[in-house]
């Protein structure tokens, strides 16, 4: 079968990523200088009781391999430890903050990609004219605005409009009809979502114009608009279906970069995701959530970059190392 | 993610033709408009930031006017919820982000240098090892990584110049790698080989002038990315607090209700040096870049990492 050694290749390079991953967290919060989790001390109020219990179940008096190979087996059960600051098992607490985190980024992200796309499209075709140095000079200053900068941007040019902060309005009661929740959330969701947008789709444009303006270029092109094909037929059906290759590339390699953002942004619109709880952890040296939030988000990011992979493969037939 | 360019075979066809290194610059700012324009704007902040002390209007530590005062004749961007001054505080926050972003820049460039001609030149399993490690680092999300940290470590501006400095030095690794790779199989190179030249003499003498221009472009380009990078983890407050940065000049307008109390003027004159700095080391490096090599097709402004990416995909038929 094509490319089965492919797929082996990129999962096998997604496994020992994510294993890395895992190491290197282990490292960062035992091992290194300033360690976290060994320096009991540091846990806020914390009990006798509480210490003993933490001693034992992650081993922090035995030898560093010892732990290391505790780490991996607590792991291995989904135990992430428990949060200093509220006593939960840290994977109920992160899986549930991952789950308002997914639907704000997917929005923002997609959004992003869609107006990403129409514009670079729209730039290269016309490539040159006021629209073209319109949206290309637009691209280039909205991404080299810092993130969190366009988060206030929005949320004084917005203030009173929509709401600042939050996923929903506490006083509006879950018996309410479905749709107006939803409604609800997504009026909060807007101005979040809408600020992940605008720093990310201006990579997405100028890759986008770029790898239309080679297509453009190419011989099929050519003998498409030989044969009398509308321009817009050319330019949507054969030249953008061939440009958007290196998008999924670039999308892959953006990810770490949209999670960075989404930390960002859910801290100015306090969305209660992932990156606010790493946020608050760090606020309250806590440190069992920041390590689970670290690792949460890598492996995501290491496994969607393995799903980008295999998009690749199904896209571009050409692939077969 | 497999980029094409790390691709030996690509590499050992060459990547181009390195340019010759005298007066390579000054070839670049003749003949490109916007390299001109980038490195203007960079010349104009470093030269602010030097004479700041002489020129800035008022202290920026102490306070000069009332909380949030609007912009006005006597305060031409009005002030901070201390109320410093705002361009003074402006002033002197860009010496910081900038020492900082250069700073970071270099142990970044050192760092990705070196791994670049140690894998690229030795091969094997130096490069195998090293590139698992460059692997690794171009996935994990940067901010995050930077902001467990900078937390663990305790925040402080030297430790922040650190992590930026380890976080940001994969792509520029992975470019000189390749280039390197196609270097060591130059004519030239042989024949040193050959009359009994060394490993250090080899790589000072033939392979790091060659590589130079190609490390100055990432230099001017990964400066971008440190002072963005320092500006957000100022924003999540790792910055040492005892000092004003564009970063923490955000935060803190963030952080005391400058929102609330209307005081647009704390906010978008920071946005804008950030994003005028950005952009000018944006086009300087990415004119020089274009200018290096037109075979290594550059996808304009690619990534947010502002690096060389390889236009038409993966496998084979990358170009």
């Amino acid at each position: 079968m094509r490319g089965a050694d492919y797929i082996i290749k990129r999962g096998f390079f997604a496994l020992v990523t994510i294993y890395v991953a895992i190491t290197i967290n282990f490292f960062l919060f035992r091992v290194l200088p300033g360690n976290a989790v060994t320096d009991l001390s540091r846990v806020p109020h914390a009990s006798p009781a509480l210490r003993h219990a933490l001693l034992t179940e992650f081993g922090l008096d035995k030898p560093k391999w010892e732990q290391y190979l505790i780490y991996l087996k607590n792991l291995a059960h989904g135990n992430m430890g428990i949060s200093f600051a509220n006593q939960q098992p840290v994977s109920h607490l992160l899986l549930a903050d991952l789950k308002n985190t997914i639907p704000m980024v997917t929005v923002g992200t997609v959004a992003a990609i869609v107006i990403g796309v129409f514009t670079g499209v729209l730039s290269a075709w016309r490539r040159g004219s006021a629209p073209d140095h319109l949206s290309t000079n637009t691209a280039i200053f909205f991404y080299a605005f810092p993130t969190q900068w366009l988060g206030l941007m929005l949320l004084i040019l917005f203030a009173g409009i929509l709401p600042a902060g939050g996923m929903s309005d506490p006083f509006l009661f879950t018996a309410e009809p479905f749709w107006q929740h939803l409604g609800d959330i997504a009026k909060h969701m807007f101005l979040p979502a809408a600020t992940l947008m605008l720093t990310a789709f201006g990579s997405y444009t100028l890759v986008v114009r770029s790898s239309m303006l080679e297509t453009l270029g190419e011989d099929y092109v050519l003998t498409a608009r030989a044969k009398g094909l509308p321009t817009r037929r050319i330019v949507w059906r054969h030249a953008v279906r061939n440009a958007l290759l290196p998008l999924v590339t670039l999308i892959a390699l953006e990810l770490g970069f949209i999670v960075g953002g989404a930390l960002l942004v859910e801290v100015i619109f306090s969305w209660p995701g992932i990156g606010l709880a790493m946020y608050s952890a760090i606020g309250q040296r806590d440190y069992p959530m920041l390590q689970g939030g670290f690792l949460i988000l890598t492996v995501s990011v290491i496994m969607l970059n393995f799903v980008a992979d295999l998009l690749y493969f199904r896209l571009d037939p050409r692939i077969s190392t | 993610m497999t980029l094409p360019i790390q691709d030996p075979t690509l590499a050992a066809e060459g990547l181009g033709v390195p340019p010759r290194r005298h007066g390579f610059l000054r070839s670049v700012l003749r003949e490109r408009k916007t390299a001109v324009i980038g490195l203007a704007i960079i010349v104009f902040f470093i030269l602010l930031s030097v004479i700041a002390p002489y020129i800035s209007p008022y202290s920026a530590t102490a306070q000069t006017c009332a909380v949030y005062e609007p912009p006005s004749a006597s305060h031409w961007l009005g002030c901070d919820d201390g109320g410093i001054d705002m361009l003074s505080a402006l002033m002197q926050g860009g010496r910081i982000s900038l020492v900082v972003g250069f700073a970071a820049t270099f142990v970044a460039m050192v760092i990705g240098g070196g791994v670049g001609i140690l894998t690229g030149y030795f091969g094997r399993w130096i490069d195998t090892s090293l590139m698992r490690v460059t692997d690794y680092l171009l996935v994990i999300p940067d901010l995050v990584f930077a902001v467990v940290i900078a937390d663990l470590w305790g925040p402080s501006l030297f430790h922040v110049i650190i992590v930026i400095g380890i976080l940001e030095w994969t792509s520029t690794a992975r470019i000189i790698r390749a280039q390197v790779m196609s270097l060591k199989e130059r004519v030239y190179v042989k024949r040193a080989q050959a009359i009994g030249s060394g490993h250090a003499r080899i790589i000072t003498r033939h392979i790091l002038p060659q590589v130079g221009p190609l490390l100055m472009a990432n230099t001017v380009l990964t400066i971008a990315i440190a002072i963005y990078l320092e500006t957000a983890l100022a924003f999540l407050g790792l910055e040492d607090p005892t000092v004003t940065t564009w970063g923490t000049i955000l935060e803190h307008a963030f952080e005391r209700t400058a929102i609330s109390s209307g005081a647009w003027w704390a906010i978008v004159p920071d946005g804008f040096v950030i994003a005028i700095v950005i952009v000018g080391c944006f086009l300087l490096g990415q004119a020089i870049e274009d200018a290096l090599n037109p075979r290594l097709k550059v996808a304009h402004l690619s990534v947010r990492r502002w690096r060389i990416r390889p236009l038409a995909g993966r496998g084979p038929d990358a170009i």
